[in-house]
């Protein structure tokens, strides 16, 4: 899958994470966390591990995390590389098993 | 050095405190502190002109004691007032000893850079001062006290103010003063009437002078060397808010439920029952069902204590209960019905939870409900620092109410959106799993392996029993495993026990 336009997903409430996608080259991850001390790597692997499954290799994320779980960050993150890679139908929804 | 709860203490602290052994076990001794005679001669004016004049008058010197108190909670000017006119007159090195400080303190951060503020005592720390001492500000360590071990400190001698600068709703001219009438109105100044006595300079401050004698007075005459007037001691917005509203959050509600059926359960729900309940959503909620039960099975309570809010206020006034001991109203409605309902009691912070005195009211707790930042899984729970290990809470009367009361419940979330808040070791050791009963979380109940007897109780009753490791386990499994927040060595805080020693320490966040 290849991110072609920049994508949003998710809010900035508690629990919540919101996820932006744009073009990029390799995986590169910004994230800004409350929970940044506790959680910020774990965070980061699933976010990683996410775009992984869904075979997307170049991408930029920029993450504002306000104590997601680990399930809504799968969500968001997928939510998002569909709407960047402009895919409208056919999901893999394997991806948040 | 490891404390008997496990926490490690640096040797050169070990070698200065004495340090915890257990709630009941330091060996006390001496006799009480005492403030100097001070002779005021008839014909003599206790007013002062301003702050400043004050100040000077107080004879207030580098290296010196201050005190406040915290009754004006977010909405106090003095501190912050006082603090600018004894920075401008060059004094410094001072010790604040603080009954609490809030987030409206954070101008205190230039006087400690400045040099004016060398040490600190207080029960809490919040907003960004606490961010600012947690990441190092200070040289010497804040020493954290809980409300009874601030009395004892104070009585022993351990904290011995040179000065109090005592904010109060009204005050005569001659110093009796109260925070019942004014402008505005804060209730009872249980954590300042200690410091009127054993300090050796008080100083009234207040923004309403009333006719001689402004009668019934929390602070008396006796004690108080000037009185100031200022246009305003606080924001009467921030010093207490109208009504205290029950919470329709349905998790706080399902622990309210629990807590209730644990103590309607417990033997100790009988005529003649005391209680203390906290102000957070659940424990609001629990007086209201306790409230409703104590109707259906007319039982009436003997007293209700500690910070007192609306729902403790009209039980009394239905009758249900037949006290409040109050050292602190949290609301407009507290706050007036002191001076209205005769069986609401003003009582200093010595009275409400000192150790070392002959006997303080929690010694007289049935039942206790209290809450917490973390409990671990030696029940010790932690109310002051966050989950990051930033310093953003306070001790309050969390240990003395839980040494004092025979049924002790924690009431917590299991988790708060992604943070957990049953670990296998709390970040900071505020009150000890030994004096803890039974934790209540909103997938339902844990109780301390020492209470036998109400594990056998309990397990017959349809409210879900897990031992404290099964609850920390449901909480990993929703929200994964925190890493370990990494400290540096510097120790920004250390937290006494309600009886002197040393608890545990708070370092430097990395």
């Amino acid at each position: 899958m290849r991110i072609i336009k920049r994508a949003i997903a998710g809010t900035m409430e508690s629990s919540d994470i919101q996820i932006v996608v744009e073009a990029g080259q390799g995986i590169e991850i910004e994230l800004k966390s409350s929970v940044e001390k506790q959680f910020g790597n774990q965070i980061r692997k699933v976010i990683r591990e996410t775009l992984e499954h869904l075979d997307i290799k170049d991408v930029k994320v920029i993450a504002v995390d306000k104590g997601a779980l680990d399930c809504t960050i799968r969500a968001r993150v997928l939510t998002a590389a569909y709407r960047g890679a402009d895919i409208k139908e056919d999901y893999n929804w394997e991806v948040i098993n | 050095m490891k404390n008997n709860l496990g926490r490690d203490i640096p040797e050169q602290i070990a070698g200065n405190y004495k340090i915890y052994q257990g709630p009941f076990e330091q060996a006390i001794e001496g006799r009480k502190s005492s403030p100097k005679i001070i002779r005021v001669k008839p014909g003599e004016s206790k007013l002062l002109a301003s702050l400043e004049d004050a100040v000077i008058k107080s004879g207030l010197k580098d290296g010196m004691t201050i005190s406040f108190h915290h009754h004006f909670r977010s909405g106090d000017y003095i501190i912050n007032n006082i603090m600018d006119i004894i920075a401008k007159l060059g004094i410094k090195n001072l010790t604040l000893a603080s009954s609490s400080l809030t987030s409206i303190h954070a101008p205190l951060i230039k006087h400690i850079k400045n040099g004016v503020i060398k040490k600190i005592t207080s029960s809490g720390l919040r907003g960004e001062l606490a961010e600012e001492i947690s990441k190092g500000l200070m040289e010497e360590p804040v020493i954290i006290r809980s409300h009874g071990g601030r009395a004892r400190a104070i009585e022993s001698g351990d904290i011995k103010i040179d000065v109090a600068f005592l904010g109060a709703s009204s005050s005569d001219e001659y110093g009796n003063a109260n925070g019942s009438n004014g402008n505005a109105i804060c209730g009872p100044l249980g954590y300042a009437k200690i410091d009127a006595e054993y300090a050796d300079k008080v100083i009234i401050i207040t923004d309403s002078i009333v006719d001689y004698p402004n009668m019934p007075a929390s602070i008396l005459q006796i004690n108080v060397d000037y009185v100031v007037k200022v246009n305003e001691i606080g924001d009467s917005k921030g010093i207490a808010s109208g009504a205290t509203r029950f919470t329709k959050n349905p998790k706080e509600l399902l622990i309210a439920d629990y807590a209730s059926k644990v103590i309607v359960g417990s033997e100790y729900f009988k005529d003649g029952f005391s209680f203390q309940t906290g102000t957070g959503g659940s424990s609001l909620a629990v007086t209201r069902f306790l409230r409703n039960e104590m109707i259906k099975q007319d039982i009436k309570g003997s007293f209700a204590l500690g910070g007192i809010t609306k729902p403790m206020v009209e039980m009394l006034e239905e009758g249900l209960i037949n006290n409040i001991f109050d050292v602190q109203s949290f609301d407009l409605v507290a706050a007036n019905s002191v001076s209205k309902n005769e069986r609401h009691h003003e009582i200093s912070s010595s009275f409400y939870a000192n150790p070392h005195n002959k006997g303080s009211a929690v010694n007289k707790l049935d039942i206790v409900i209290l809450s917490a930042l973390e409990v671990d899984t030696n029940f010790n729970v932690n109310v002051i620092t966050g989950s990051d290990g930033v310093i953003r809470g306070a001790s309050g009367g969390h240990c003395d109410a839980a040494a004092g009361s025979k049924l002790t419940l924690i009431v917590a979330p299991l988790v708060r959106g992604r943070i957990p808040t049953i670990v296998n070791k709390v970040n900071t050791v505020i009150t000890p799993g030994e004096t803890i009963d039974v934790v209540i979380t909103e997938i339902g109940i844990a109780i301390n392996p020492k209470r036998q007897d109400l594990i056998e109780q309990y397990k017959k009753s349809d409210i879900p029993v897990y031992t404290i490791e099964e609850l920390k386990d449901k909480a990993i499994e929703i929200v994964g495993n925190p890493e370990k927040i990494q400290y540096e060595d510097k120790v920004v805080a250390l937290v006494e026990y309600r009886d002197g020693s040393i608890i545990d320490v708070i370092r430097k966040v990395k």
